[in-house]
């Protein structure tokens, strides 16, 4: 049975603090009218979306259908062939290398599967940052590292190396990386992917919770939509390269839109079709006997 | 068959465009490189860390191969030296061939299969689990972070392991011819002593190395970062090093022998 002690050291993200001042209100993130194609093949048809400061945002759609793109757009990883991403006012695709690492030191991202560096321990990836961009103390770093960890719940994990940690805990453990310079931006790149219903939940609440502390604002890109739906402000929806649903996770589940629906109820049919375009079964059986 | 050679010639066109587009590519990589080298010396320790990795580990392979070399050199040197009554010359013959040809190049060739490798295998590595995405995505640039400080930690240990090689071959002659067989232990030294230039052979035998270990690690940081992020990909690529690294060195010793002891 597990002592108090260790009751007590145990990350209870609903108890994390608020943030003094959430400044919702004006946009932080803003795609504007945005096209973008790898080579011939147009992926992202004249999107438009908007995050305003001080939410959690959800960018959902089906496997292919240009949310990672737009999130990389976002991200600057991508320019852009017509329209303007703009990222607390500053027009992303237009800054140049320097002024973008400038931007990016004000933004967190969490990689589908941690990205964590496998050559380093647990403390030293979250304290990778702090080292990086600041002259900060050793001490100091160490003493921000703990908390960070404390905050996901896993500062008696800090001496570990990534190999010894279990899918959610490389999950929480590049979280906590990504917030080590409190970021007044985060980018969720399918955070619930491959995690089992327990650290699904808690990474839920760590996003919430977190942003909330941090008084930062959080994308997420993601096709979980039970999770997403209860932690998020607003959903955008995509298919095919375009913007087709948006709206707060009330207004989604109430959607009629018969996209947005098989989506949300995981239809096996709908819009989205389970067969893949053949020619006639018929014909395609008999044609031989023919 | 007109239109089997326009498909030739077209085929031939395609890929002598894309040898050129990459020896531009490279190009551009290895002054992007050393234009964002500064970190590498600024925070040393990185360098240094990579030294280890590259240098040190290859410490067991090239001292064992440099004292197997020196005692083959040993054996082989006597026995045609002998014929010509000239087997006191053996110091000088085992000290030549590894200050001038084999410390540098075998000991290329052996750090091209054991660190280049690893360098293009980690790299490559790296970029298939997003880590020098992630990097980048933190404001840290993942050639100036990673990629030089392993260029560099390359640079500096192959001299190192070339020197040490010839160090370990001379000791392995030492050990057959006058240890194993008996040739005069002071005419093997004083004769190397009075033969071998500084400058003509042990400092152009440091030239040689130092430009190998340009090549060879340049190739393996290249490989690795611009390797495809899939297990096959890294594989190709890591393959890709060994043998394009090991060519190179063999051809850079052609040209740079040609330009230093042409006139001896």
């Amino acid at each position: 049975m597990p002592s108090q002690d260790a009751d007590k050291k145990r990350v209870d993200p609903e108890n994390l603090p608020q943030a003094p001042s959430r400044r919702v209100g004006e946009n932080l993130v803003e795609v504007d009218n945005v096209t973008f194609g790898y080579d011939r093949r147009i992926v992202l048809k004249g999107i438009s979306l908007a995050v305003r400061r001080g939410l959690v945002v959800a960018i959902m759609g089906g496997s292919g259908c240009g949310k990672t793109t737009t999130f990389r757009l976002i991200g600057g990883e991508l320019k852009p062939m017509s329209g303007e991403v703009r990222v607390a006012g500053r027009i992303v695709n237009r800054l140049s290398t320097r002024e973008l690492f400038e931007l990016r030191r004000k933004t967190g991202m969490l990689f589908q599967f941690g990205a964590l560096f496998t050559d380093l321990s647990v403390f030293e990836n979250v304290a990778f940052p702090m080292r990086e961009h600041t002259d900060l103390p050793e001490a100091l770093v160490h003493d921000l590292v703990m908390m960070k960890l404390q905050a996901v719940g896993l500062r008696g994990a800090a001496s570990l190396m990534p190999s010894e940690l279990s899918g959610g805990m490389a999950r929480r453990v590049a979280l906590a990386r990504s917030t080590a310079l409190d970021p007044m931006l985060m980018l969720y790149d399918e955070p619930f992917a491959g995690l089992d219903p327990i650290s699904l939940g808690v990474i839920g609440r760590l996003i919430r919770r977190l942003n909330d502390a941090l008084g930062a604002t959080s994308i997420i890109v993601t096709h979980d939509v039970v999770e997403a739906l209860q932690i998020v402000d607003y959903v955008y929806f995509m298919s095919e390269g375009k913007i087709v649903a948006r709206g707060t996770p009330a207004e989604i589940r109430a959607s009629k839109d018969a996209f947005v629906h098989q989506f949300v109820h995981g239809e096996f049919d709908g819009p989205v079709s389970f067969q893949y375009p053949a020619p006639d079964y018929r014909q395609d059986l008999f044609a031989q006997a023919a | 068959m007109r239109k089997r050679i326009t498909e030739l010639l077209r085929d031939l066109g395609a890929r002598v465009t894309g040898w050129i587009w990459r020896l531009g590519f490279a190009s551009r990589f290895f002054a992007v490189m050393l234009l964002q080298s500064g970190t590498s010396f600024r925070r040393f320790h990185l360098t240094i860390r990579e030294i280890y990795f590259a240098g040190v580990l290859s410490l067991v392979i090239i001292l064992v191969s440099g004292l197997f070399v020196g005692m083959v050199l040993g054996l082989q040197g006597y026995d045609t030296l002998v014929r010509y009554g000239s087997a006191e010359a053996l110091g000088v013959l085992v000290a030549l061939s590894l200050l001038r040809e084999l410390g540098p190049v075998v000991a290329a060739l052996l750090f091209a299969s054991r660190a280049g490798s690893a360098i293009t295998a980690e790299i490559g590595l790296m970029k298939a689990t997003e880590q020098l995405a992630a990097m980048e995505m933190m404001a840290v640039d993942p050639i100036a972070r990673v990629v030089a400080p392993r260029f560099w930690a390359g640079v500096l240990s192959m001299p190192l392991l070339a020197a040490l090689f010839s160090a370990m071959g001379i000791f392995g002659g030492y050990l057959v011819g006058v240890r194993m067989i008996g040739v005069d232990a002071g005419s093997f030294w004083s004769q190397m002593q009075s033969t071998v230039d500084f400058h003509e052979d042990v400092l152009n035998g440091v030239i040689k190395s130092a430009v190998f270990g340009v090549a060879i690690t340049w190739i393996a940081v290249l490989e690795g970062y611009d390797a495809p992020p899939t297990a096959e990909g890294v594989s190709r690529a890591t393959t890709r090093t060994v043998v394009t690294s090991s060519l190179a060195v063999l051809a850079l010793d052609f040209v740079m022998t040609a330009l230093m002891f042409r006139g001896v």
